[in-house]
């Protein structure tokens, strides 16, 4: 590789790291209260992605149309049980941005380990730094390895 | 790096006894049995019945996560599905005898001489996969029709005619295991273009004629050769080794066949498919897939055969031809189409292997409580049938799938690269292409 094909790739390569670190609009928005109606019925949750902000206090009423389902957070570890025709509350401080899958955790039919809903706190910022990660590792790998240079290999 | 593994007398040793393999296949095949018992008389739940836990989460996690990535077609050399069919068609369990089985054995129809039948047993599963990847009576059915199967066409057809042609699992760990840094060749191809008898293909008294049809002599990618070992008995001259290489060595070499090729677009384009559908929080497509033979369903199998077998396929062939203009290669389309598909190997690899840490992860307590209770019955063999559910912690979970995509992603461009330069023409837009499908597995897994 030449010494000036290098020094791109080298700034491809940094400009890459930075963004994975360059601090990203989190959203301004004051923290509130929220209060959120979810239904979950085999298998799927009502709202299917529950979208929040940074730090607000979440109150989810989960209400069961058909069988008992489970609503556990991913890394929250909060978790509760909703019968059918009652209503479960569930109450947590959405303190962690970014996404976060929520898990059916009652066996509620053949597919239950597949019943899952997101919970969005704040924009979707680890999939912006990845997809920006993936436009900078092409283009470094492109620049690094001109065809030229590979039939000489090969 | 490569090192000879066969180079050690202890090692050596160790692959030509019969022995270690026969011990682990008949755990295995234990284990198989116990796996369409279980799904056949154990509990309908899922989540608690060994057939269901132990081949979709362990087995799955163990073969895309570790045997494929590593040792290529590894899990051939175990796999319990063909042995009792083999026995049979050999008349005998270990060392070959002088008994003649009494049955005709043909050979396999010129024309099926492909993987394209693999590609439609593997597309069949793939679209009833939420039923039979959920409901035990269905992984039950799956798993000894495709024991009974291997067995039926061992009594008609020679040697392993099913692991060769028509199991979906072999026709894509073959693929992968190109990626595989284990290979199975011949020291020196003179020894072998001299020997006369070729016992490794015809067997003798040491061994059994290579199941595989293969010509170890010939081997020059691992796609075929499903690491049984018997040539390594079978050689009189010790000139077969098992020795280590770079990840990726057959990439260099990239096939120029149609139906390798329709594999690859099958595997993303599945990995793809099924990260959506089940990690997806789309209840009404989840639906769709499980009922299967309704309406809803007939429009996700539309879904999902327009997707796999048109619309990648479709958009890598643009990128191909774009390329081509790009390069002003005025070669037909079709080779250059093929050989690039190569660039799908690792980055299909990291799919899969992204997509699968998702759920293994979520569900990996099921194993333990489903090896204490596997029919579901209220036993508790081991005291872990009453564990809670409790996924790993999933902290790290994002950051390792954007690392192993990003990872493939970059094997995948340095792959078509290479193919570009070999073939003169611009691999740009394929690379194109491989990243858009990478970001759009991103946005489905994170």
């Amino acid at each position: 590789m030449s010494r000036k094909r290098r020094v791109i790739v080298f700034a491809v390569i940094l400009l890459g790291l930075g963004w994975l670190f360059t601090p990203l609009p989190a959203g301004a928005a004051r923290p509130v209260q929220r209060t959120i109606r979810v239904e979950a019925s085999q298998f799927a949750y009502q709202p299917a992605v529950i979208q929040v902000n940074q730090g607000d206090t979440v109150t989810l009423e989960i209400v069961s149309t058909d069988v008992v389902h489970g609503f556990y957070v991913d890394e929250y570890g909060v978790s509760a049980t909703a019968d059918p025709g009652q209503t479960a509350r569930l109450t947590f401080v959405a303190d962690r941005g970014g996404t976060f899958r929520i898990r059916c955790n009652q066996p509620c039919g053949p597919l239950h380990p597949f019943m899952l809903g997101e919970l969005r706190v704040g924009p979707n910022t680890g999939l912006v730094r990845a997809i920006g990660l993936i436009a900078f590792a092409t283009l470094a790998a492109v620049i690094a390895t001109p065809p030229a240079l590979i039939s000489r290999e090969s | 790096m490569q090192i000879e593994l066969t180079r050690s007398p202890a090692v050596r040793r160790l692959l030509k006894s019969r022995w270690p393999q026969l011990t682990i296949l008949t755990l295995l095949l234990g284990g198989f049995l116990l796996a369409i018992a279980s799904g056949w008389a154990g509990t309908p739940v899922g989540s608690a019945n060994f057939g269901i836990i132990f081949v979709w989460i362990a087995w799955w996690a163990l073969l895309i996560l570790l045997v494929v990535p590593l040792t290529g077609r590894g899990w051939c050399a175990i796999c319990p599905i063909p042995a009792p069919g083999e026995w049979l068609q050999r008349r005998a369990v270990l060392e070959p005898t002088e008994r003649k089985p009494g049955w005709p054995h043909y050979r396999w129809p010129k024309r099926l001489r492909n993987i394209w039948l693999q590609n439609l047993s593997f597309m069949l599963l793939a679209l009833f996969s939420a039923v039979i990847l959920t409901t035990p009576r269905a992984t039950a059915i799956v798993l000894a029709a495709m024991l009974f199967l291997a067995l039926g066409l061992s009594l008609i057809f020679e040697r392993r005619s099913f692991c060769r042609y028509l199991c979906p699992v072999s026709g894509f760990i073959g693929l992968y295991s190109q990626a595989a840094p284990l290979e199975l060749r011949v020291r020196d191809k003179r020894l072998c273009r001299s020997c006369e008898d070729k016992p490794c293909y015809n067997g003798s008294e040491k061994g059994h004629g290579c199941p595989w049809q293969v010509f170890p002599g010939g081997l020059a990618r691992n796609t075929s050769c499903g690491l049984c070992l018997e040539c390594l008995r079978t050689c009189p001259k010790d000139n077969i080794v098992l020795q280590t290489r770079p990840f990726g060595a057959d990439l260099r070499q990239p096939s120029r066949k149609m139906d390798e090729a329709f594999k690859a677009f099958l595997m993303v384009g599945a990995a793809v498919a099924y990260t959506g559908i089940l990690l997806g929080p789309w209840g009404g497509l989840k639906q769709a897939a499980y009922r299967a033979g309704s309406l809803a369903w007939g429009g996700y199998a539309a879904a999902f055969l327009a997707f796999t077998w048109l619309l990648i396929p479709g958009f890598f062939a643009l990128a191909v031809g774009a390329g081509q203009r790009i390069a002003r290669n005025t070669q037909p389309l079709r080779p250059a189409f093929t050989a690039f598909t190569a660039g799908l190997i690792p980055l299909g690899l990291a799919f899969w292997a992204a997509f699968s840490l998702s759920f293994v992860m979520a569900n990996a307590t099921y194993v333990l409580s489903a090896l204490s209770d596997p029919f579901g019955w209220g036993w508790n063999l081991f005291g872990t049938a009453g564990l809670a559910w409790k996924p790993l912690p999933m902290g790290l979970l994002p950051s390792l799938q954007v690392l192993i995509l990003v990872g493939g992603l970059l094997w995948s461009i340095r792959t078509i690269q290479r193919t570009g330069a070999e073939l003169k023409t611009s691999s740009l837009p394929v690379a194109v292409f491989q990243a858009g499908l990478t970001c759009l597995m991103l946005g489905l897994l994170l």
